[in-house]
């Protein structure tokens, strides 16, 4: 097997809250091959973000590791940790606030390009700037290079952004709710342009998004990562997880998914939670986070016990102690 | 169905005054809701969508004005629960500030989208619904007591716990919910909703549409939904618009505008939704982006992102045809479209 480009090892982060400590990710382990998608699917404050900061080296770990190509980055010194920082790339959910508003496109693309020595001279980074703006398909890039970023719409500018991150020559991306702010209309298009530049430039990429429709349309190839409170609850194949989810969190998310029912036959059945409030992290449950809402809550088991992510044959991998009891059985 | 209905909108227009000139935010709108029935507006960020609620209960910023057509609000009596006669009929345009008062909340009430900037910070729940309660004439004391409770109820929340509760207290979901419970303290026959669930999570988002679901089945209102999510808007709503540069593009009951559309806007929009069903290849995004509504293009304001478009389309903006069945559109070419469909899916047909 390929060394993984990024290996998260029991990454754990916890913040000082008003001198409380909130757990924000909890024991996350996760390997993603070179040229791989893995999506992180959850809703707000189940420590996706967090998570991608800590990949993006802008955090710290409180414990675990992450190692980029079989390397703890806390090992890297020097150059090998200017190359992690260059090899994995950060895109950032809104547009509007990434980009600086009193620079032009071809200034905020040629500053990395021209720091870390990548190109010559300034028509030399002009030239490289044009091909970026065309690799993400923002045409006509001659034109578009001497604009602000005001002066792009939403979709646009989300695209500089990406070529931004491209300067570098990067092989993974970390993608936070990047398509987020964009409309619903352009949003695909945005994405068909990741997935071709992550086919030609065999990119990794970490894609960060509450929303499981997109996350299956991104991660096609890919897997998805279910996180909740914290703890990655589920890891699966897209698609497998998408049509057959195991968890019981998964599967109250999927059925709550708005989806037009034109003919009235509803696939998904629907989940009813044990309670609708979800709990602080602050004060989290006991056991299983979920077990209060959980509809598959079995006692005293789920109350007491965390359940760790366990990893099965066919690929997928459940922390939940009725549905692994289940699944080793059945691969008994 | 002969019935008048609850809401008439003919020929609206409202623009902004901007530096470099005027916003069209709504040309020529022109809609009806009947009693107990539900439209979903549904359109881009920068369409004009959200301007169509605020002028409709003429809570426009100051740099904007209503420059043409008519708004036109009917109560109903309620017999049994179902609509009757026509009870009072308003011309919206024609009210003074104290009709306006008046209007606002007890014929018509709006949620906005940010339910944390909706509540004033230091009051308890119990508070907002007495500003609100004194403000617009409603109940008062015991009365009023017993209401909000009664709705806070109706919302699936617990009103001895919330009645008390400062907005921090609250979650976000929670407070979307208290905010809908508000807006129907005095008994709207219509109620505008802008985005009500785009701040929330997946699973409080359900609860709210679940919620407002139930409200309707039990209280008849009539409801305006504005959002920019055709899938969340088809679990609510009976008809819908789609909205495009400032105007209606195509409107119909909810069902023929998924499976007969013929705007091809509607369709760009119905291709590029990613929903859990969808294959992979069956998605799309529209090219392009959406004109300045301050320099609209001549023609229809589609064409230049319009797979289908022609000369004529760069020229004349399309008239409103009416398909039947209350299905109207915009379109020069929406039959060949149609048609060309048609043969698509069954090329055998003679």
């Amino acid at each position: 097997m390929t060394t993984p480009i990024i290996s998260l090892k029991n990454l754990t982060k916890e913040f000082e809250v008003k001198r409380q400590v909130v757990r924000a990710v909890d024991d996350v382990s996760l390997d993603i091959a070179p040229g791989e998608v893995v999506c992180l699917v959850g809703e707000s404050g189940c420590g996706k973000t967090t998570t991608g900061k800590m990949v993006a080296g802008l955090l710290a770990p409180s414990s675990g590791a992450i190692l980029f190509k079989g390397t703890d980055i806390r090992e890297l010194k020097g150059s090998a940790w200017k190359q992690f920082r260059l090899g994995v790339q950060l895109i950032h959910q809104d547009p509007y606030a990434s980009l600086n508003s009193s620079q032009t496109i071809y200034q905020i693309l040629s500053a990395p390009l021209l720091r870390h020595g990548l190109v010559r001279g300034e028509a030399a980074a002009r030239a490289r700037a044009i091909e970026l703006l065309e690799l993400v398909n923002l045409t006509p890039a001659a034109d578009l290079i001497i604009k602000y970023p005001h002066q792009l719409s939403g979709g646009q500018r989300q695209r500089v952004s990406i070529a931004r991150a491209l300067t570098v020559n990067p092989s993974f991306l970390v993608a936070d709710e990047a398509v987020a702010s964009v409309d619903m209309s352009i949003r695909i298009s945005l994405l068909n342009t990741l997935t071709a530049l992550k086919h030609k430039m065999g990119l990794g990429v970490l894609f960060i998004t509450h929303d499981l429709a997109l996350a299956k349309f991104f991660a096609w190839e890919g897997r998805i990562g279910v996180m909740y409170l914290g703890r990655m609850v589920e890891l699966a194949p897209a698609r497998t997880l998408i049509d057959h989810p195991q968890h019981p969190y998964t599967k109250a998310l999927l059925s709550a998914i708005p989806e037009p029912d034109m003919e009235g036959v509803k696939r998904r059945e629907r989940i009813l939670l044990r309670s609708e409030d979800i709990p602080s992290l602050l004060k989290l449950p006991p056991g299983c986070a979920f077990h209060p809402r959980c509809p598959a809550f079995e006692g005293e088991r789920c109350a007491a016990l965390t359940p760790v992510l366990t990893h099965f044959k066919d690929g997928t991998a459940v922390a939940c102690h009725p549905v692994g009891e289940q699944k080793l059985q059945a691969e008994r | 169905m002969p019935q008048t209905p609850t809401l008439s909108v003919r020929n609206l227009g409202i623009e902004y005054k901007a530096k470099r000139g005027f916003v069209k935010a709504a040309r020529d709108v022109n809609f009806d809701i009947m009693p107990g029935e539900a439209l979903a507006l549904i359109g881009e960020s920068g369409s004009g969508k959200t301007t169509i609620g605020t002028g409709l209960i003429r809570l426009l910023p100051s740099n904007a004005r209503i420059t043409s057509g008519q708004i036109v609000y009917r109560r109903h009596t309620l017999v049994n629960g179902q609509p009757g006669a026509v009870e009072r009929e308003i011309d919206v345009r024609k009210l003074d500030q104290d009709g306006l008062r008046k209007f606002r909340w007890k014929e018509c009430a709006m949620v906005f989208q940010g339910s944390m900037n909706a509540f004033n910070p230091v009051l308890r729940v119990a508070d907002q619904f007495a500003d609100t309660a004194k403000a617009h004439d409603g109940p008062q004391g015991r009365a009023l007591d017993e209401r909000g409770k009664h709705l806070l109820s109706l919302v699936r929340l617990d009103p001895n716990r919330v009645w008390k509760a400062y907005p921090h207290e609250l979650s976000g979901g929670m407070r979307q919910r208290v905010l809908i419970a508000l807006s129907l303290l005095l008994e709207p026959q219509l109620l505008i909703l802008d985005e009500p669930t785009t701040a929330l999570d997946v699973l409080t988002q359900r609860s709210v549409i679940d919620v407002l679901r139930e409200l309707r089945a039990a209280l008849k209102f009539s409801m305006i939904f504005i959002s920019h999510d055709l899938a969340l808007a088809s679990e609510l709503v009976d008809r819908m618009a789609t909205y495009y540069a400032g105007a209606i593009v195509e409107i119909g009951d909810t069902r023929s505008m998924f499976n007969q559309s013929r705007h091809p806007y509607t369709g760009g929009l119905l291709r590029s939704l990613p929903t859990l069903e969808s294959e992979h290849d069956s998605l799309a995004s529209i090219p392009g982006s959406p004109p300045d509504l301050i320099d609209l293009p001549n023609g229809c304001k589609f064409h230049a992102r319009c797979a289908h478009a022609q000369a004529k389309c760069s020229q004349t903006e399309p008239a409103v045809e009416e398909l039947g069945d209350r299905h109207e559109v915009k379109c020069h070419y929406w039959r060949e479209i149609a048609s060309a469909r048609a043969e698509r899916a069954d090329p055998h047909r003679p």
